[in-house]
Order: C-alpha cells, then structure tokens, then sequence
C-alpha cells in the first residue's frame, strides 16, 4: 500500500504528532474518516439495499414456498431436499459442468496458441488483435440468433465448410448429443478478451530470460514451459477462474438458441444449463423459494470450485515480484 | 523488400483464425440482404439483393423503440456506474479511513457473488417499488456503483502521486474539489474505459431485460431480437432474413463503438487481467 507515506500538515493545523493516545482520535483523522465514508457512501448504501439484504433474504426464501400469489410459508429443508430429487437439476448441472468442461480448457489452449502466434508476427499483430476482439462486440442473442443458421444441420455454414474436407458435420442445433458442443463453439468464437489478455501477458516477459536461456542451450518447448508458461501463470489462472464462474453461469446463449416462453418443456434437455433451469423456476414457474435453493446451490458450487483452483493454482502461479 | 520467411506460417494461421473470427459477421450482413430462400447459401454478394427485409423488419417490429430504448438504457447504466464508481474508488484511494481495510475486503468478496443469489429478492424490491415493466430496474442499481469497477478505478486513483492532492488542498480545494479537479480528470482514460464496458455490458444484456420488461413498447434491442425469434419458434414459420437482418440492426451500434473506442476496449481488457 503506498498510502503509508506521511503527510503534512495543512496550513493552520498542528500536526498531531505529540497526543497519539489510541482512543484520541485528532480533529484531522475524524474529519478523514467522515470524507472516506461519504465517499464510499454510495458504495456503502447499494451494499447493504442489493447485495447484503437480498443475500438474507434469498437465504430465508430458500426455506419457504413462496409463488407471489400469497405470502412465503415455511417448508423447512424441502427446496434443498428436492433439489437432490429434481432430476433436472442435476441434469442441468452436468450439463452446465459437461459445457464448461469443453469451453475452459479449449478455450485457454486455442487463446494461448493464438497468443503466442500474435506476439511472433510483430506490428501486423494490432490487426489480427482488433479482429479477434470483434466477436466480443456481439450481443450474445445476436451471436445466438447467428449461430442457430451457422449451425444448421442442413444447409448451415459450417457444415458446408466441413463438407469440403469430406466431413459430414452432425445437426448441430437439433441433435441432443450436439447442444453442448453448439454452445461451447459460440463461447468459442467470442475467444478475443482471453486474447488480448495474453498477449499483454506475453508481452510483459522480460526478453532477458529467453537470450539467457538460450546461451544455456534451451530449445523452444523448454522455454515454453520453463519461462513463457511460468512467467504468465498470472494471467493464465485469472482467465481460468473468470472463465469457468461465467460457463457456471451460462445463460444468454442457450436462452436465445434453445428456450423462449413458449417451449417450456419442448426443447431436449440436454441443452439445459443451470441458469436457464434457474430462470424458468424463478421467472415461468414462479417458484421463488426454490429457486433461491437453487442460486444457493450454485453460490456453494462456485465458491468450492474457486477454492481449488486457488489451492492449486497458489502451488504454480508466479506473481511478479511478491511471494 | 525482405520476405519475413519466419513468420510466413504465423501470418498464415492468423489469417485463417481471422476468418472464423471474422466472417461469421461478414456472412450475416450479407444474408441480410438476401431474400428468404437463399439466406443459407454463403455468396457473399446476394444473388438477388433484397434490401427491403430491413424496411419488413421496421414494419413488424418496432426496432426503432428498441435502439433507442437500447441506447437509452446503455447510456444511464453507463454514466451512472461511472460516475458512483469513480466517487467510490477515489474514497478507497485517497482517505485513510477507520474500517477502510474491512469495507474493502467486503467490496472485493462480493465480486464472487452469483447474481443469482440476488435476483430474485432484487425483482422482488422493485416488484415492491411498482417499477416493474420500467427500464429503470435495468440501470437505477448502477447509482450505487460497481464493485469491479471501484476496484479497477481505484488502482488507477493509486496510480496518481499524492503529492498533487496535497498541492490541491494547499491551494484550498475541499476532498470534493480534488476529487473533480485533481483524480476525475487525470482518470478519464479509465473512466472512458468503464463507460465503454458498462455500456457493452448493458446493450447486450438479455436477462434483465427478460425479468423486468413485458410490453414490447419498453425492450431493449436483445430482448426485441428474443422476440422475433420467438415469434417464428410458435408459428413454426421462420423467416430467417427478419432475424438476420434484426441481429444485424443490434450488432452494428457495438460495431460502430468499437471503431471509435477500440484502444481504450483493448487497452482496457489488457490491464483488467494485470491488476486483477
């Protein structure tokens, strides 16, 4: 923290070096203190309205059934039994797992590679960078909306590319085995944040450790894992857990491509993801209590996940300079 | 004129990773254009131009209320988180505050927090307030800031020598004055930054838009294109260049964002990863 320097005095106001008794606290430290609350009042008031009450209350509502129509009553563990007796809620949280499971790793190997591929090209990497990002630009309803006829068994884009090299590509969009796989090629594509992210990562890597490594004798592949690897573990880890929080909550994709207000039930279940069962429970079936079951499930599975990759990651990660 | 023979392959991939990443987008502006029965076939100069599918998607939707509902929306959510996150991550930065160090671990552990552990008592509150089927659910929370935002806000805060603050109250500026004078405008780089995030952020939301809004008058332009593309799944008749031509109408306005703040968004997304 840089803020430990000392400051001085303002004009007309002792500094108040001599009483440093704990309990006193100076006219000057009690005036800060009153500037930083206010400051961060806003912050402060917003927490405590949309975050720490609804936080309470979601916890309370869990236990109850509440369907807005009269007020919550207590039902006790029921939600959370049921829960475990929802076969769609487990199936819709292998499936959010079976997507985020296809989309992490995939997604960090191809952004690496393309990383690594920008930093090699030098100034022309700036275009190929602004083209990547472009993708990211596209509200995910529009990249749905695109993608159902990219992906359309029949006379879809990509199969017709597939089709050159004499793969006869599956019905993406109406197969059940190929909901996931659709899913995770549209997160795919908006691929260029991780980018971007990793080539500043790359780019911060003193060229040093490569000339020394060199002398040393060691080829590429060692480089690539001794210094390139370690040096952007950072960045790595933190696109790996943003990554996988956001695949836990996958929602706007499978919504536009595979769900609406009118197919409630039709559409297979295989494209089901968590959130989207979330939605219906809360917003189409107005089960609010066990919908807060749910979002409480899904916190709990969230923060475990976070946990091991940080238990991990803390064993591998090089942060500059600390640790 | 050398031959970089080295990079050759690179270039050669990159080229290739540019097309998928590209063309999709190509396609779809060129499929707007096209009548119904060739949207699939992947000329990329329609055969037959058609470019009355836009003037049918005005006359079936009202996409005009929705772009400017859209911007609207964007531009609140934006200004508002800005403005209240800037506030927020000066006082973090600058005051040395009882409780500062506590408040801010409260404010980076929500960060972990799953909007849907707060969604439904949040709908619930402004079910309450009578707002709902108003845009304002949609931006009034961003009043009270953005824990991500505060904290990206703040580095940058920390990022300005201490001694220009101490300058500034010398000179008799009040903890408000330095911050309008001094922070707000030696930031507007990450200010500009937030703004352009936010307002990304908020065009393309879908959920929200699916919680608050009923009548077709209020959405925003995700939700609009939802719509159509509902409207085809119940009567099983698609019409493939409406829906084109309509992600269309929504992609562009990010485009045309992304042209003119393209450096800050780069920029921005790289520096995100190193302070985080």
């Amino acid at each position: 923290m840089t803020t430990t320097v000392e400051r001085a005095a303002a004009p007309g106001q002792a500094e108040p070096e001599r009483r440093r008794r704990r309990p006193k606290r100076s006219p000057l430290t009690r005036r800060e203190d009153r500037a930083g609350w206010m400051f961060i009042g806003p912050w402060v008031l917003g927490f405590l309205i949309f975050t720490a009450g609804p936080m309470i209350a979601s916890l309370v509502l869990s236990f109850t059934d509440y369907q807005m129509i009269q007020a919550p009553r207590a039902v006790g563990l029921d939600n959370y039994r049921e829960l475990f007796d929802d076969p769609r809620v487990l199936k819709s949280l292998s499936n959010t797992f079976v997507y985020a499971a296809m989309f992490v790793p995939l997604g960090t190997i191809f952004a690496l590679v393309l990383a690594l591929m920008l930093q090699r090209v030098g100034r022309a990497g700036g275009f190929f960078r602004t083209a990547f990002y472009l993708p990211e630009m596209t509200p995910a309803v529009a990249a749905g909306a695109m993608f159902l006829l990219l992906l359309n068994g029949q006379q879809g884009l990509v199969n017709k590319v597939l089709g050159w090299v004499g793969i006869n590509g599956p019905n993406w969009t109406a197969d059940p085995n190929w909901l996931k796989p659709s899913l995770a090629i549209v997160s795919l594509w908006t691929l260029g944040g991780t980018v971007v992210i990793y080539l500043a990562a790359l780019n911060g890597v003193p060229r040093q450790l490569y000339e020394a490594a060199e002398l040393d004798g060691a080829g590429p592949v060692t480089r690539f894992f001794r210094i390139t690897v370690p040096m952007i573990s950072g960045a790595l880890f933190f696109t790996v857990i943003t990554n996988t929080i956001a695949s836990m909550q996958m929602f706007d994709q499978a919504y536009t491509m595979f769900y609406g207000p009118q197919q409630k039930a039709a559409a297979s279940e295989e494209s089901l993801v968590y959130m989207v069962y979330l939605f219906q429970n809360a917003f189409q079936f107005f089960k609010m209590g066990f919908a807060s079951a749910m979002a409480w499930l899904l916190f709990v599975i969230i923060l475990t996940i976070t946990f091991l990759q940080v238990r991990i990651g803390n064993r591998y990660v090089y942060y500059h300079g600390e640790r | 004129m050398t031959i970089p023979w080295r990079r050759l392959p690179f270039l050669f991939f990159l080229t290739l990773a540019t097309f998928a990443f590209v063309y999709p987008l190509v396609w779809l502006v060129s499929a707007s254009l096209k009548p119904r029965a060739q949207v699939f076939d992947n000329r990329l100069i329609p055969e037959v131009f058609q470019p009355s599918n836009y003037a049918r998607v005005w006359d079936t939707a009202p996409v005009l209320r929705w772009l400017t509902n859209s911007l609207t929306v964007g531009f609140m959510a934006a200004a508002t988180v800005t403005l209240s996150s800037a506030l927020v991550a000066f006082g973090f930065a600058y005051f040395r505050f009882r409780g500062r160090n506590i408040a801010f671990g409260v404010l980076l552990s929500t960060m972990m927090l799953p909007g849907a552990v707060t969604m439904i008592p949040v709908y619930l509150i402004w079910n309450k307030l009578g707002m709902i089927d108003t845009q304002i659910p949609l931006w009034a929370q961003n009043m009270f800031g953005s824990a991500f935002y505060v904290f990206l806000l703040r580095q940058f805060f920390l990022g300005i020598p201490r001694e220009l603050f101490e300058a500034a109250r010398v000179d008799g500026c009040s903890y408000f004055g330095m911050f309008r004078r001094v922070a707000f405008p030696l930031c507007k780089p990450a200010l500009v930054i937030v703004f352009v995030f936010e307002f990304k952020a908020s065009w393309s939301d879908l959920m929200r838009p699916l919680i608050y809004l009923q009548t077709p008058e209020y959405f925003t332009m995700p939700r609009g294109l939802k719509q159509i593309i509902d409207a085809f799944a119940l009567s099983g008749h698609y019409e493939w260049e409406i829906a084109v031509a309509a992600s269309v109408i929504a992609v562009v306005p990010m485009i045309i964002l992304f042209a003119f703040g393209q450096r800050y968004i780069l920029d921005g997304v790289a520096t995100t990863a190193q302070k985080g």
